[in-house]
């Protein structure tokens, strides 16, 4: 799966529904989260209350971020928090290896950091000869492996108990063939006990900020981002200028609302609250904008920054659930990485806003109520608008309007169509030039078009007077 | 211009209409009985819920606990309770790398999600909250009274924090826990492979 290089989703998910198991499985996997996702929220009476509450502080933070980034800087540095601003990808890579550099670093531990991976830091580093180790299990095989993540929540929703057991024997020496999750869970703990003990600084992402406190929170099952940055002394945290909220009553919100969303737990294991450096040693904030401010500007799309990375929209998504994660070619997957991507790279990530059926199941379960099927939407009559929509899809919408402004020649070829769909044998009919009917049949001829029942009913009611 | 004028210009140069902050006092859940609901939860995310009284019932309780008196290395930031190890004299915190056995502080406990609110004021090296191969949380009750140190969720959780001092703070719900590989289930992934929660009233 590591062999995917295309950014092409059909290709990708050509691809990936191949293995017809395996597509189902990967379905029901995510199925199931959705369905506990389902009686957490139920269990709560006032979710759709917290729902709306995360919507309209998210929105009211955006509407004065600058301020709040300020607020939020002044408070960490009062704390002996160094804060450090980055206006891309290339320059948050850079602040990272250069306080690493100042300490000598040479081994890091990482957790589970969305804003790391869309900056590609793990590879800048080990270019620059620095170890770097995911610890959250998921993560880590799928480093092991050489893939990206294929979910941002599952890293490793996409694999077996068979695959990580291969990829455990041939780079922890497990046992060959044992695929208990215990055994190798508890292979991997031991693994990276080691991991933790020698690392030299610890890095990690940030869920959300505080403004009014100048403190960060980072949430984890495992309990991997805590051990990461508690044995050494230095602890960086990265985070994108979107994940601040004003008050830190407002976590309230929002701790209730994300892992009930992402995984149908009441709440995390680990909600850790980072206020200021652990003794004698440094903590580091770096803040990434990289292309967040632009996206800020658009009336159809700043909702998208209210994203609490759940990935709720995912286990929903019947398209996501199909063609896998990797059959995005991103970071971030699924229906919020369909409009995030395109928006930074309309030219690669093109065919992601098709991606999608409109069925609105990802606006449903969105605990930030991001009009995400409205922004897919409107960003394919953007794609349209860039000409970066393939000559296959315009081409016949091009046709389809010219012969719908003739009603005369509408009718014709109508009956043309229906002539062809019942003489002609099926090879003519399903062809490449046919894609709809690949996986499907053609409806069926009617005897007589809706015009045809039309005139005789006009006629007979005629002939009856 | 620096990064950090670049970007507060081009977020401020936006224009993002205005929007109020939502009231936080809403009809949050209450629950019939807090204490039994918590013990619940706290049972679903793989945890233990026990009530003792005083810190004989606690030492009483623990003595039960295989993983607590098969401990070999121990530590204890409980009054009244002593480990094998003492923290305060601990300078280097990978010396506890192999703690089998940790009894630690708790403040209070959040009926709707089984989680428990410890910071590190009495505790010299946080990571003692995560390194430890097994935990027991330890929280008093004030007047004696269970209810006393339990909430019912989480708004009312956060109106009982303050921020004034650099403390780490985290909310534990249950043991450390993965679900990575398909979907199983497995306790112990980096943390505490098991988890007691005492009230001592």
């Amino acid at each position: 799966m590591s062999a995917i290089k295309s950014y092409d989703h059909p290709t990708n998910a050509n691809q990936f529904n191949q293995d017809q198991d395996r597509t189902h499985w990967h379905d029901s996997s995510l199925w199931f989260i959705r369905e506990k996702r389902d009686r957490m929220s139920k269990s709560l009476p006032e979710w759709e209350t917290l729902r709306s509450c995360a919507s309209q502080i998210k929105a009211h933070t955006v509407s004065k971020l600058a301020d709040y980034l300020e607020e939020f800087e002044k408070n960490a540095t009062a704390r002996g928090v160094q804060v450090h601003w980055a206006k891309d990808a290339e320059e948050h890579n850079q602040i990272v290896l250069e306080i690493l550099r100042k300490h000598q670093a040479k081994r890091i531990v990482k957790s589970k950091s969305m804003l790391t991976e869309e900056c590609h830091l793990n590879p800048w580093l080990e270019k620059h000869g620095i170890e770097v180790v995911d610890t959250d299990l998921g993560e880590r095989i799928v480093q092991l492996r050489q893939e990206p993540p294929s979910h941002i929540v599952m890293p490793a929703i996409h694999l077996k108990k068979e695959d990580v057991s291969n990829t455990f024997h041939e780079h922890l020496q497990t046992e060959k063939g044992n695929n208990d999750p215990n055994y190798l869970t508890e292979s991997a703990r031991q693994h990276l006990r080691q991991k933790f003990c020698q690392a030299d600084v610890g890095i990690t992402g940030v869920n959300f900020a505080i403004a009014e406190t100048g403190g960060f929170v980072v949430c984890t099952n495992e309990g991997n981002a805590d051990l990461g940055v508690s044995l050494p002394k230095v602890h960086i945290a990265c985070m994108g200028i979107e994940k601040l909220i004003p008050k830190a009553d407002h976590l309230s919100i929002f701790l209730r609302l994300l892992a009930r969303s992402a995984t149908g737990q009441p709440i995390t294991t680990y909600s850790s609250h980072f206020h200021g450096p652990v003794e004698g040693g440094e903590l580091h904030i770096v803040l990434v904008d990289n292309g967040r401010s632009k996206i800020m500007n658009s009336d159809d799309y700043r909702n998208s920054l209210k994203c609490i990375r759940c990935g709720a929209c995912m286990n929903t998504c019947p398209v996501y659930r199909r063609s896998g994660g990797h059959s995005y070619a991103a970071t971030v997957p699924g229906p919020i990485g369909s409009i995030l991507n395109p928006l930074r790279d309309a030219k690669h990530h093109k065919t992601l806003p098709f991606a999608c059926t409109l069925c609105g199941s990802c606006s449903d379960v969105c605990p930030v109520k991001i009009n995400l099927h409205e922004q897919l939407l409107t960003l394919r009559t953007e794609v349209k608008n860039q000409k970066q929509l393939p000559m296959s899809k315009t081409l016949p919408m091009r046709i389809a309007s010219y012969v719908f402004q003739r009603p005369k020649l509408y009718a014709w070829l109508g009956g043309i169509g229906k002539f062809f769909l019942r003489t002609m044998p099926r090879f003519l009919i399903y062809n490449p030039l046919n894609p709809w009917g690949r996986h499907r049949e053609m409806p069926e001829a009617p005897p007589e078009s809706f015009r045809q029942q039309y005139a005789q009913r006009a006629k007979k009611k005629s002939d009856d007077r | 211009m620096s990064s950090k004028d670049q970007i507060l210009k081009s977020v401020r140069n936006q224009l993002v209409p205005s929007a109020d902050l939502p009231s936080l006092d809403q009809d949050w859940i209450q629950y019939d009985d807090a204490v039994a609901h918590f013990g619940e939860v706290l049972q679903a995310v793989g945890g233990t819920a026990i009530a003792v009284e005083g810190i004989d019932g606690l030492t009483e309780e623990l003595a039960k606990i295989p993983a607590y008196t098969d401990a070999k290395k121990t530590v204890s930031c409980v009054e009244g309770l002593v480990g094998t190890v003492d923290l305060d004299r601990v300078e280097d915190p990978h010396e506890l790398e192999d703690v089998d056995y940790a009894v630690l502080p708790g403040e209070f406990a959040v009926a709707e999600n089984a989680a428990v609110w410890v910071t590190d004021a009495k505790i010299r090296h946080r990571v003692i909250l995560f390194i430890p191969q097994h935990i027991s949380l330890v929280i008093h009750c004030a007047g004696g009274k269970v209810e006393e140190a339990v909430v019912h969720n989480m708004a009312e959780a956060y109106q009982r924090l303050v921020w004034s001092r650099n403390e780490f703070g985290c909310f534990i719900s249950g043991p450390s826990k993965t679900a990575d590989i398909e979907q199983s289930l497995v306790i112990g992934a980096h943390g505490a492979r098991s988890l007691h929660v005492f009230f001592v009233f």
